[in-house]
């Protein structure tokens, strides 16, 4: 018998119980909805992360103090002031390190702020005046932070845009002063609004001299990081090493396993993310693929009842001439549209709904989030729910080819 | 050569142990044409001697020859080829698929066949013509009256043109005139279109449309006669 008639008749048997069919899918549908849906949200969080810490620029170099933990029981070690003001100057010299366009002590750590008695918790970033550059945080209005508030160690702070407003309960606060662990700090410049989502929320954060945080806010003579930009982007392999080298060389380190520092990029942290990300997606998804399994045991049982309530067409059908296989076939069939139709439903959905919670995110939370569609997760959710069709439906086909045919039509 | 023969044909069921012979030891042969009646009381095997001879059921014992040759012999798949092109089966409860409409039961046989879909349409009209069902192409068996689906069931029977129609008290679930429209046409189907009938009945008013006569008592061939005086209805010859 040609399939396409095989194929009629299953389709006809599904339509002959609409809402048993309908019923029966919806395991499949909810199993590859739900995958396509971790697979989508998952790639269009990683995306966003990624972007985020691309934004941070390929050219930057971050440098961690303390040795680098070798595993879990390793973590004190990180707990070290081992960057100081001496590796800031000679990271700064360029028989050092040629290809340093910008070098940048970062300290930073919580503190409240005081303004006509309102109170706002602040990240206060100490750094230097390269610091507006790297991480494109322009006042506005105001000015940046000066060569001249470093050396001085002046009383100057840029706020975020939260902060501010949070502080200052509407009106401008620039040229205003804000009181920090008691001392007079003079607003210079308010940060235009960034939204949430980046890696650094700015909108949160005070940004200083790098000199003003560690004498008044924090009492510490070191750093918690070292920012090295190189001048292009072929250069940061060849600055890491130098970065090394100098570090190594100041601190008295010939064995490489004994760094008493650390050394971040972007493409270190990208593949890091990406690689945690991507590793968070698959189980998710897997997840959700034991649903589909779930799944599949809900149609073989909804199919064992049908070959059981259609014992008597099984019967006829055989009378009328059918072979075990043409029966096989048929119930096979029935089982595999079932699945078919559920993973197309199903990733349908999955999209759908994916696409709606990327405008929502989007929309909503301001962020940039790009709805992106998993072919890769579409073509497995087919071949899936297939195949689940195939393997659950082979039992209750099986079964209603092995009816004899009298037996059948003689069944009540 | 007979159609069909049967030597000395057993069947025994045997449920956890407990063996029941319902035919034991009959023997007879029909010839391309008949028309025969196998009555008998409950009991006496006359259904399964039906499944046997339409190849729905094996023997437990004997022989059955089917057109020469032993039924054993044939494989499941050549068996199904037979139900399919030389036999056509008519139930007491009619067995038409639910929800489908008249014209779509007609053709179930012809799903099966082998025979280029262009053809099914008409073949299918022209059974159902042959039971006066015409106007009913796109009801549903829920549709129809018991007279009607019997009705519909013959065509079904009839449409991939089989040599032995069988049929098992198609009447019993009728009302006297639905089942003399039905036997009406049976008869037709013989007299006018030449097939073997095979029909099972415990009414000897409706055994009488027969040329002939199988008795059966507990699984025995009790009588095999003639029928003088065979009933002929009126209602629908033309």
């Amino acid at each position: 018998m040609p399939f396409h008639h095989t194929a009629r008749i299953a389709l006809a048997g599904l339509k002959t119980n609409k809402t048993r069919s309908a019923l029966t899918t919806l395991g499949i549908i909810i199993g590859v909805t739900a995958i396509i849906m971790v697979v989508s949200l998952g790639q269009g969080a990683k995306d966003l992360i990624l972007s985020q810490i691309e934004g941070l620029g390929a050219r930057v170099i971050g440098i961690i103090p303390g040795r680098q933990p070798k595993g879990p029981t390793d973590v004190l070690a990180t707990l070290t002031a081992s960057l100081k003001e001496r590796d800031f100057i000679a990271l700064q010299r360029k028989e050092n390190v040629p290809h340093a366009q910008d070098v940048i002590p970062l300290v930073f750590g919580s503190e409240t702020a005081y303004y006509d008695g309102q109170t706002y918790r602040l990240t206060i970033f100490g750094g230097n005046e390269a610091m507006a550059d790297i991480y494109d945080a322009y006042p506005e209005p105001g000015r940046t932070i000066t060569i001249d508030d470093v050396r001085g160690g002046a009383d100057v702070v840029i706020l975020g845009k939260t902060a501010a407003d949070e502080l200052s309960q509407g009106q401008s606060l620039l040229g205003e002063r804000i009181k920090i662990k008691g001392r007079n700090f003079l607003v210079i410049g308010i940060l235009p609004e960034k939204g949430a989502g980046s890696l650094i929320n700015f909108d949160e954060t005070a940004f200083m001299p790098y000199t003003t945080a560690q004498r008044y806010i924090f009492g510490i003579k070191y750093y918690n990081r070292i920012i090295v930009r190189a001048d292009s982007e072929e250069n940061v392999t060849a600055t890491v090493e130098d970065v090394k080298a100098t570090l190594r060389e100041l601190h008295g380190i010939t064995d490489p396993d004994k760094d008493d520092f650390g050394i971040e990029t972007q493409a270190d942290l990208l593949k890091t993310v990406g690689t945690v990300l991507s590793t968070l997606t698959v189980f998710l998804a897997m997840v959700a693929a034991i649903s589909l399994v779930v799944g599949g045991v809900g149609i073989m049982n909804i199919m064992l009842v049908s070959v059981t309530d259609r014992t008597r067409e099984i019967g006829l059908r055989k009378a009328l001439g059918a072979t075990n296989r043409n029966i096989l076939t048929q119930f096979l069939l029935e089982a595999i549209i079932l699945t078919g139709i559920g993973g197309i439903v199903g990733i349908l959905l999955g999209a759908g709904l994916s696409f709606a919670v990327s405008l929502v995110i989007s929309n909503v939370f301001g962020l940039a989030w790009i709805f992106t569609f998993p072919v890769g997760a579409a073509f497995l959710g087919i071949v899936i729910s297939t195949v689940v069709g195939l393997i659950f439906g082979l039992y209750p086909a099986r079964k209603a080819a092995a009816k004899s045919p009298i037996e059948a039509l003689r069944y009540e | 050569m007979p159609l069909m023969e049967v030597k000395n044909l057993e069947m025994t069921y045997t449920d956890e142990d407990v063996a029941t012979p319902v035919l034991r030891g009959l023997s007879f042969k029909i010839n391309r044409g008949e028309f025969v009646t196998v009555m008998g009381p409950s009991g006496s095997g006359k259904s399964t001697l039906l499944h046997i001879l339409g190849l729905l059921e094996r023997q437990s014992g004997g022989e059955y020859f089917f057109g020469g040759k032993q039924t054993g012999e044939y494989s499941e798949d050549e068996i199904a080829k037979l139900r399919n092109k030389k036999l056509g089966f008519v139930f007491q409860s009619f067995n038409l698929l639910p929800r489908t409409t008249v014209l779509e039961n007609v053709k179930l046989p012809l799903l099966y066949s082998g025979i280029k879909e262009e053809l099914w349409n008409a073949m299918a009209h022209k059974a159902i013509d042959a039971v006066g069902l015409s106007h009913r192409l796109d009801f549903e068996p829920s549709q129809l009256s018991g007279g009607e689906k019997q009705r519909v069931a013959i065509a079904r029977a009839l449409v991939n043109n089989p040599e032995v129609i069988f049929a098992d008290e198609p009447t019993g679930n009728l009302d006297s005139k639905s089942g003399e429209v039905v036997m009406d046409i049976i008869q037709k189907l013989h007299n006018e279109m030449g097939h073997t009938v095979i029909l099972i009945t415990h009414e000897t008013y409706t055994a009488e449309y027969a040329e002939r006569i199988i008795r059966l008592r507990d699984g025995v061939v009790e009588s095999d006669t003639k029928v003088l005086n065979r009933r002929t209805n009126k209602l629908f010859q033309k």
